[in-house]
């Protein structure tokens, strides 16, 4: 088995009283993008700092490339990072920027140069070397950070929130640049979001992380597929929960009963009792007439046009909660207070524990 | 994979022969104690075998390179053993450089041995620094108060005696209430508190009306306020007294023409309390006008524009909106001004008159017939306290009470101009006052190119020759004047002192400010309140803490200029850290990733970006040391004699004209300095957002 780039061994990081980050282990693998993905102050950030060297564990190990590198300091790790501010240096040019990582650690000035030449075209900036920071765009600015850290080729490159401070349409263009950049030079990247579409579109792997510590770690289609708690079925998916009751389970199913209506689905562990049903927007059929076999009654409660299709919420009969309900039928829209007949998909639908 | 592992052991090696050299090459003790400048080795072995264990800990540092433990030890032993054995075997002389430098690689060793162990995020640059700040902090504030309470509860032969202590304190001289029942005077202890609150009230309301005509109206000079608010920084703080002297003394310029044409007769008026306050008020007024009007820009204009819209007249939003967000920035310039005068020497010393105060009672306590230190010791505890008790009550108090409206958002408000009746008094307040400080500075600029102020205008370079004459003798060209000597003394010391002065704020500002270590906010505090001990203070507390050995440091140029560092370094610190503060940590962040150490990362990322703080910091460091007065007062020596004491001592003889030529040329020179400063260092070379640039495609 090869040697993981990053690897956690039951870090704990605590302030004063708050616990950022609570024995948490993992490994990262070579060459793979892995994203530490949750909401704000679940501890993803203080972790990516721990790898980083800018945090260091109250308790627990940190491995880099095999190397206990758990005193060390960030100076001393092979390891770059791409901050959410950019940060780079205001007073330097966009070369001294780049330069400065490779001068700092010995490098002649010249060869230093040369090589940061080199990556500011490869990120496609060549012809600005002679600009200060404050003179390039945002998305400029990020590419120059990006340039600045994977000239020192670290053996781990972090990125915190990369994309949160452009504008939307730029997010999506800068996301696949950084993906490409990561499959062509084979790095290995640690990448922050809150932003699960982000975390689903650029990642070999996604770590979920709620309340300071790894909830769910696994790749996009299991963590959207198959979510083992309610938070991640809420947070990745956000799926539509609704309590249930497990009636039976029978070889790989379960047979699950939702108000009037009763489902089969695949048990995933669970026994009979209480559970909860996460269904995504999506996975719903809406009918204008009364409910028949495997429906149920609802009505809709709001209606909003979104132009690729129309969102809804529907209140269902026998059942607390609302529905958000994602219909692509936009020719035939229903109005608030209409009566439907809601159907489920049976693999749009998955039982979590309650 | 761990990058450039080799500096550290590079770092070790390098602080061990630096210690070796302390100890092998550089002299021990003081360069004049008897035997000559012998280094450590030469002593110990020539007699004095209880300094040979220092040299235990450098040969100990090189076997234990890797063993955190033992470093940190080996180091920790060295300077412990070097403070035990300097304080507990007498009859040593002094220490001098090669102690200093050996004090220096021990602290450093340790440093290295517990950055290893982890501490400071494993950087050993920032244990080494925090460890020679907090320890210079400690020998050069912190030991010299505590000596000063030690000796407060000492007789004159140094024997405990606390009924002494408790006498003195309680002493009729101090807290005596004489005045109130028509006795001749009260204690210092209430003249002090007395003018302390009257300036601080009276300089608060000023400084409001200056701050109010300056951010709420337009008033037509607004360069004339600026200018205003520079003069306290370069002006001596004696100066206004002698000015006030020359206008309104007995023989004074206005006292002269009131006489002469509506015959009100000379008195002496000027002489004590009403003198006392107006001087300190032109003094300290600037300082409230600075505090005030930040307090002013501060208030979002958008609350006033909400407290319109709500139907709320100019005043009533004055009242009920402006007001209650001043208030907690009014309190707390009526605690620096407060903290001011009582800190104040140079104007009591000079227009006081029989008015003494607790500062001046501390000079003639130890310079006076009496000779009594303890009972110097006692005043400046109650002085202390007083500064103190205001200093904890701003910080404390006040600290949570700040309403800073200001969001990190553009905000598009306009201010909103003042009522029309408190626009009137507000000009009635500020354009005589101006009136007044053009009239003292006038009188110090002209004052001394005439015969006598007041008396006889006649124009006259007499003083100028007196103090400043160059003459051809036999050897050449030479310095005849009075005041070339102290001048010249003046200037290398405080251009000694600004560097030092200013890398050491701005240094802790440093690591106040970006790293995290034990005990930081503790750290803070003192060094933030090493700012509110007042100059006197200072004074006796080293003379009474440096006249002996091992710091045995009175008498010389460097007692003068550590005096200077420690006195005026925390204005370095509030500039560091007002600029640092503004600065992303980030971008730290980003250069210790990117492989580079702390130091590395201060030198070519932090210094550059705060050289207006360095500006801020060296030009103050400079001008404070050149002004400064109740510190150095009782620091000089026959030898060392200062610009500032020398012109008190003039001025104290009645030699006004020379004073006043000599204090003169001291402004000018501030103001060059000031402006030379400010090219050197230069702006800042960051680009702002807010200028479009033209981008080529």
């Amino acid at each position: 088995m090869t040697v993981p780039a990053v690897e956690f061994q039951h870090v704990t990081k605590r302030y004063g009283a708050v616990t950022a980050v609570a024995d948490v282990s993992f490994t990262i693998a070579r060459g793979t993008l892995v994203t530490l993905l949750g909401p704000s102050g679940c501890g993803k950030t203080s972790t990516l700092r721990l790898i980083a060297g800018l945090e260091h564990p109250s308790e627990g190990r940190v491995l880099i490339d095999g190397q206990d590198v758990t005193l060390a300091s960030a100076a001393e790790r092979d390891v770059s990072m791409v901050f959410q501010s950019y940060a780079l240096f205001p007073h330097m040019t966009v070369l001294e920027n780049v330069c400065y990582g490779l001068v700092a650690s010995g490098m002649r000035r010249s060869d230093a140069a040369a090589q940061a030449a080199d990556k500011l075209a490869l990120v496609g900036l060549a012809g600005y070397e002679r600009r200060l920071p404050s003179e390039l765009s945002g998305g400029q600015q990020q590419r120059v950070a990006v340039a600045r850290a994977i000239v020192l080729e670290p053996k781990v490159l972090l990125f915190d929130e990369p994309l949160s401070n452009l504008d939307a349409k730029l997010r999506r263009r800068v996301r696949e640049d950084i993906r490409d950049l990561q499959q062509a030079l084979g790095l290995t990247v640690v990448y922050v979001t809150h932003d699960q579409e982000e975390a689903l579109a650029v990642s070999d792997r996604i770590v979920v992380m709620h309340a300071a510590v790894v909830v769910q770690d696994g790749s996009p289609r299991e963590l959207y597929e198959q979510p083992q708690s309610r938070f991640i079925a809420d947070f990745i998916g956000n799926a539509n929960l609704l309590p249930v009751v497990i009636e039976q389970v029978e070889g790989p199913n379960a047979r699950v009963r939702l108000g009037s209506m009763t489902l089969d689905l695949a048990h995933r562990g669970l026994g009979p009792g209480r559970a909860e049903l996460a269904i995504r927007p999506q996975g719903f059929s809406l009918y204008r007439r009364p409910a028949g076999d495997g429906e149920i009654d609802g009505r809709i409660a709001k209606a909003a046009y979104l132009g690729s299709h129309i969102e809804y919420v529907v209140r269902l009969e026998g059942v607390d909660g609302d529905l958000l309900v994602s219909d692509p039928d936009v020719a035939r829209p229903l109005a608030a207070g209409a009566a439907v007949a809601v159907a489920i998909a049976a693999d749009a639908a998955v039982i979590v524990p309650a | 994979m761990i990058r450039a592992r080799g500096t550290s052991a590079h770092g070790i090696w390098a602080w061990i022969a630096v210690g070796a050299v302390a100890v092998l090459a550089l002299p021990w003790y003081r360069l004049d104690a008897a035997g000559g400048p012998l280094p450590l080795i030469a002593h110990g072995l020539g007699g004095r075998f209880w300094l040979l264990p220092l040299v235990v800990p450098l040969i100990g540092a090189t076997a234990a390179r890797n063993r955190p433990r033992w470093l940190t030890a080996a180091g920790g032993a060295g300077l412990a053993w070097l403070l035990v054995q300097g304080f507990a075997i007498a009859g040593q002389p002094g220490l001098g450089w090669g102690a200093l430098v050996y004090a220096l690689a021990a602290t450093m060793l340790a440093a290295y041995g517990l950055a290893r162990q982890g501490w400071c995020k494993g950087d050993a640059f920032t244990v080494g620094a925090v460890a020679l700040v907090c320890g210079s902090i400690l020998v050069f504030v912190g030991f010299p108060v505590a000596t000063i309470l030690v000796s407060a509860f000492q007789d004159p032969d140094g024997q405990a005696d606390f009924l002494r202590f408790a006498d003195q304190i309680a002493d009729s001289s101090i807290w005596g209430l004489a005045c109130l029942s028509g006795g001749r005077a009260c204690g210092v202890a209430w003249n002090s508190l007395a003018l302390a609150v009257v300036v601080g009230l009276l300089s608060t309301l000023l400084g409001l009306a200056f701050a109010l005509i300056s951010a709420r109206s337009r008033f037509p000079f607004p360069r004339i306020l600026k200018v205003m608010s520079v003069l306290p920084v370069i002006t001596p703080p004696f100066v206004i007294g002698l000015a006030l002297i020359l206008l309104f003394g007995r023989v004074g310029m206005v006292t002269v023409a009131l006489r002469d044409w509506l015959g009100i007769p000379a008195s002496r008026w000027i002489y004590g309390m009403p003198g006392l306050t107006i001087a300190q008020l032109l003094a300290f007024t600037p300082i409230s006008y600075l505090v005030l009007l930040g307090v002013l820009q501060g208030v979002s204009p958008s609350m006033e524009e909400a407290s319109q819209t709500l139907r709320a007249g100019r005043w009533m939003t004055f009242r009920r909106v402006t007001w209650p967000l001043i208030r907690p920035g009014l309190a707390n310039a009526f605690l620096i001004a407060f903290i001011e005068s009582l800190a104040d020497f140079g104007n009591p010393m000079m227009i006081g008159g029989n008015f003494r105060v607790l500062s001046t009672s501390i000079y003639f306590a130890v310079v006076g017939a009496a000779h009594d230190q303890g009972k110097a010791a006692v005043l400046a505890i109650v002085l202390l306290a007083f500064t103190l008790t205001a200093f904890l009550a701003q910080r404390l108090w006040l600290g949570r009470r700040s309403y800073v409206t200001v969001a990190g958002k553009g905000d598009s408000g306009l201010p909103l101009p003042l009522a029309r009746p408190l626009h009137v008094a507000c000009l009635a307040i500020v354009l005589p006052w101006l009136a007044l400080t053009a009239a003292v500075y006038g009188v110090i600029l002209v004052g001394g190119f005439v015969k006598a102020v007041g008396t006889d205008p006649t124009p006259t370079l007499e003083y100028v020759m007196t103090a400043f004459a160059i003459k051809q003798g036999a050897g050449g060209w030479f310095l005849a004047g009075s005041a070339w000597s102290s001048l010249l003394t003046t200037l290398q010391v405080a251009l000694l002192a600004m560097p030092l002065t200013a890398g050491l704020g701005i240094l802790t500002a440093y690591l106040l400010n970006r790293q995290n270590f034990a005990g930081r906010a503790t750290f803070e505090f003192l060094t933030m309140m090493s700012f509110a001990i007042p100059g006197t203070v200072i004074g006796v507390s080293y003379i009474l803490a440096f006249n002996v050995p091992p710091f045995e440091l009175t008498g010389t140029a460097v007692i003068l200029i550590i005096a200077f560092v420690f006195r005026n370094m925390p204005v370095g610190i509030r500039a560091g850290i007002a600029n640092l503060s503004q600065v992303d940590r980030s971008l730290d962040e980003a250069s210790l990733t990117l492989g580079a150490r702390s130091a590395t990362t201060l030198r070519r990322v932090i210094l550059p970006i705060l050289r207006p703080a360095i500006a801020t910091s060296m030009v103050y460091a400079f001008v404070r040391a050149v002004t400064s007065v109740s510190a150095v007062i009782f620091l000089i020596s026959g030898e060392y004699n200062l610009a500032t004491v020398y012109i008190v001592g003039r001025a104290e003889f009645g030699e006004y004209g020379l004073a006043i030529v000599y204090s003169a040329v001291l402004i000018v020179i501030m103001v060059s300095a000031l402006l030379l400063i400010q090219a050197l260092v230069g702006e800042r070379r960051i680009g702002r957002r807010t200028a479009p640039q033209v981008v080529k495609a």
